[in-house]
């Protein structure tokens, strides 16, 4: 049976027909023991299926394509990377489903029109980041604010070379979940650096971060 | 847990400060919930030239799992709900900033309006529509303020998964606090309903749904939220007639004890009632000529999404008459 019905079908193609860069979409999986990873996959042949011009999908075995899970630092499944020209470092660990296939079709977007859409203020903000900083933004499926927050970190991983961004759902990956303390959702974490809970608009987000990581120094 | 793939895209019509900057507006809302999106379809088939400012799109709409009584659909989830009021501002050549809140109000000499954003734009309008809603409201109590994203939670929807077959204690004895207690009950929380009130507010028939399902803790306040440091342990209950205090070994309380007014930024523009919502008479007036109110964040009794809709309505009515009235000659 098909994840996406021909609605949401339609909204995907009218919203990617357009974009001006390939975009692949890597998916890790293996078959047995994952929650959700044959729906992760099907859910991006589908989506690809629908715009084939523009989204390509690349399927690895989790266990056995190790050069592949070395070269997007895949450390869990199901994994998807969103890569457009380059690699932005913009992962989904566990499934985008409910609220978070609007984060996933944003970032596809957001790769495919090679933008990150951040306002320039907050671009010259980011140049205050000099060193590798890793986003990881905990998600429930149920959650209608947390697209926000997964898409802006994803926003500042395309628009900074030092920044990586994942979306991980929290009820596939407890024991992540757990060690983060996480029981409130969006809860940004970067680690060795601390934590936040909440969306906000696109200045106060990228404030916390970028506070965040150079110890309020910015 | 059903899977589902649904859309839910932001409004994507972003101002561009350059083009926009010196664009003098019929009326900006400041506000995108109920009232706010129901004001620009009104104002928009009016042909006025609209802004909407909205830092949460959707409004309260959002975290609410289930709406019965917005007439034209029995039963509707407020995300859809929201969405569908999004889909249908979108048909028009309105100008939204989304993810963006007001950061200041003032009225120029000649009049005219202009509002500060705090992502830095300005805008210049004719007339106002204050819609900002209202915001969860904290227990005052030592732990609260403390444990929030720990155990002390406001959005039962987004959280629920997290206290999966936990002892939870949800604080309040409204709609929402028994809405709040079913979405815990389908993770299988064991809900424990603390009402500070005498008497329940909620509905009679949405209590009926918890009632044989959780403990009802009728008159009884929250004292303190206990912790270890890291996360939520406990509750402390005392009973309104001066019993006994409690201690309720919970995992997490979800706190829907009402809402304050997203009114700050007005203190000194409109008047205030004493709970702080804009006072504004049957025809959506404020104490400013050519300043509207509609929705929670006014004096109007019930907060509801359909009696803010209908503000909006007519608080965007009442923004046409004022700017065909004293700006006809343009």
């Amino acid at each position: 049976m098909p994840l996406l019905d021909a609605e949401t079908g339609k909204q995907v193609k009218a919203q990617l027909e357009g974009l001006t860069h390939p975009v692949t979409l890597h998916v890790f999986t293996q078959e047995l023991e994952c929650m959700y990873c044959r729906e992760t996959r099907q859910l991006a042949q589908e989506l690809a299926a629908l715009v084939p011009k523009q989204v390509k999908v690349e399927v690895h075995n989790f266990t056995l394509d190790k050069e592949a899970v070395e070269k997007y630092k895949i450390d869990k499944i199901p994994a998807l990377a969103v890569v457009g020209e380059q690699d932005y470092g913009i992962r989904f660990f566990g499934i985008p489903g409910g609220y978070e296939f609007t984060s996933l079709l944003l970032a596809i977007k957001m790769v495919g029109q090679g933008e990150s859409g951040l306002s320039p203020a907050s671009q010259s903000k980011l140049g205050a980041l000099t060193k590798p900083v890793n986003l990881k933004v905990y998600v429930t499926l149920t959650c209608p604010y947390c697209p926000t927050a997964v898409h802006l970190a994803h926003q500042i991983a395309m628009a900074s070379p030092w920044v990586t961004a994942e979306m991980i759902e929290a009820a596939e990956f407890p024991h992540l979940a757990n060690r983060d303390q996480v029981m409130g959702v969006p809860k940004t974490v970067i680690e060795g650096a601390g934590s936040f809970e909440g969306a906000m608009p696109e200045p106060q987000y990228l404030d916390r971060v970028i506070n965040l990581v150079t110890g309020g120094s910015a | 847990m059903e899977l589902n793939f649904k859309l839910d895209l932001p409004v994507d019509t972003r101002l561009e400060t350059g083009a926009e900057k010196d664009r003098l507006f019929d009326l900006v809302i400041i506000g995108g919930g109920p009232a706010g999106m129901t004001a620009a379809v009104y104002a928009s088939r009016k042909q006025m030239t609209t802004a909407l400012v909205s830092h949460d799109l959707g409004g309260q709409v959002l975290k609410t799992s289930g709406v019965e009584n917005y007439l034209g659909y029995q039963y509707i989830t407020g995300p859809e709900l929201a969405g569908k009021f999004s889909q249908q501002i979108k048909q028009f050549p309105l100008k939204v900033l989304a993810n963006e809140g007001v950061a200041a109000l003032a009225q120029r000499s000649d009049n005219l309006f202009s509002v500060k954003t705090n992502a830095g734009r300005e805008l210049t309008s004719r007339t106002l529509i204050l819609a900002t809603g209202k915001r969860w409201r904290n227990l005052p109590v030592p732990g609260a303020e403390e444990y929030i994203g720990r155990g002390v939670a406001f959005c039962s929807v987004c959280d629920a998964p997290f206290y999966r077959d936990q002892p939870v204690a949800i604080a309040g004895g409204g709609n929402s606090a028994v809405t709040a207690a079913l979405d815990m009950l389908q993770v299988g929380g064991q809900v424990t309903l603390i009402n500070s009130a005498d008497g329940w507010q909620a509905d009679p028939i949405l209590l009926a749904r918890v009632q044989k399902r959780v403990t009802l803790l009728d008159a009884h306040r929250v004292v303190e939220i206990l912790g270890d440091g890291a996360k939520v342990t406990g509750v402390k209950v005392v009973p309104r007639d001066g019993g006994e205090t409690r201690l309720l070994p919970v995992r997490g309380v979800f706190v829907e004890i009402g809402l304050l007014p997203n009114t700050e930024f007005f203190r000194d523009f409109v008047a205030l009632n004493e709970q702080g919502e804009v006072i504004v008479d049957c025809a959506s007036h404020t104490s400013r000529s050519g300043v509207y109110g509609a929705g929670d964040c006014t004096s109007v009794p019930e907060k509801q999404i359909l009696i803010a809709a209908g503000d909006g309505a007519k608080a965007a009515l009442a923004a046409y008459d004022y700017v065909s009235y004293h700006f006809k000659e343009e």
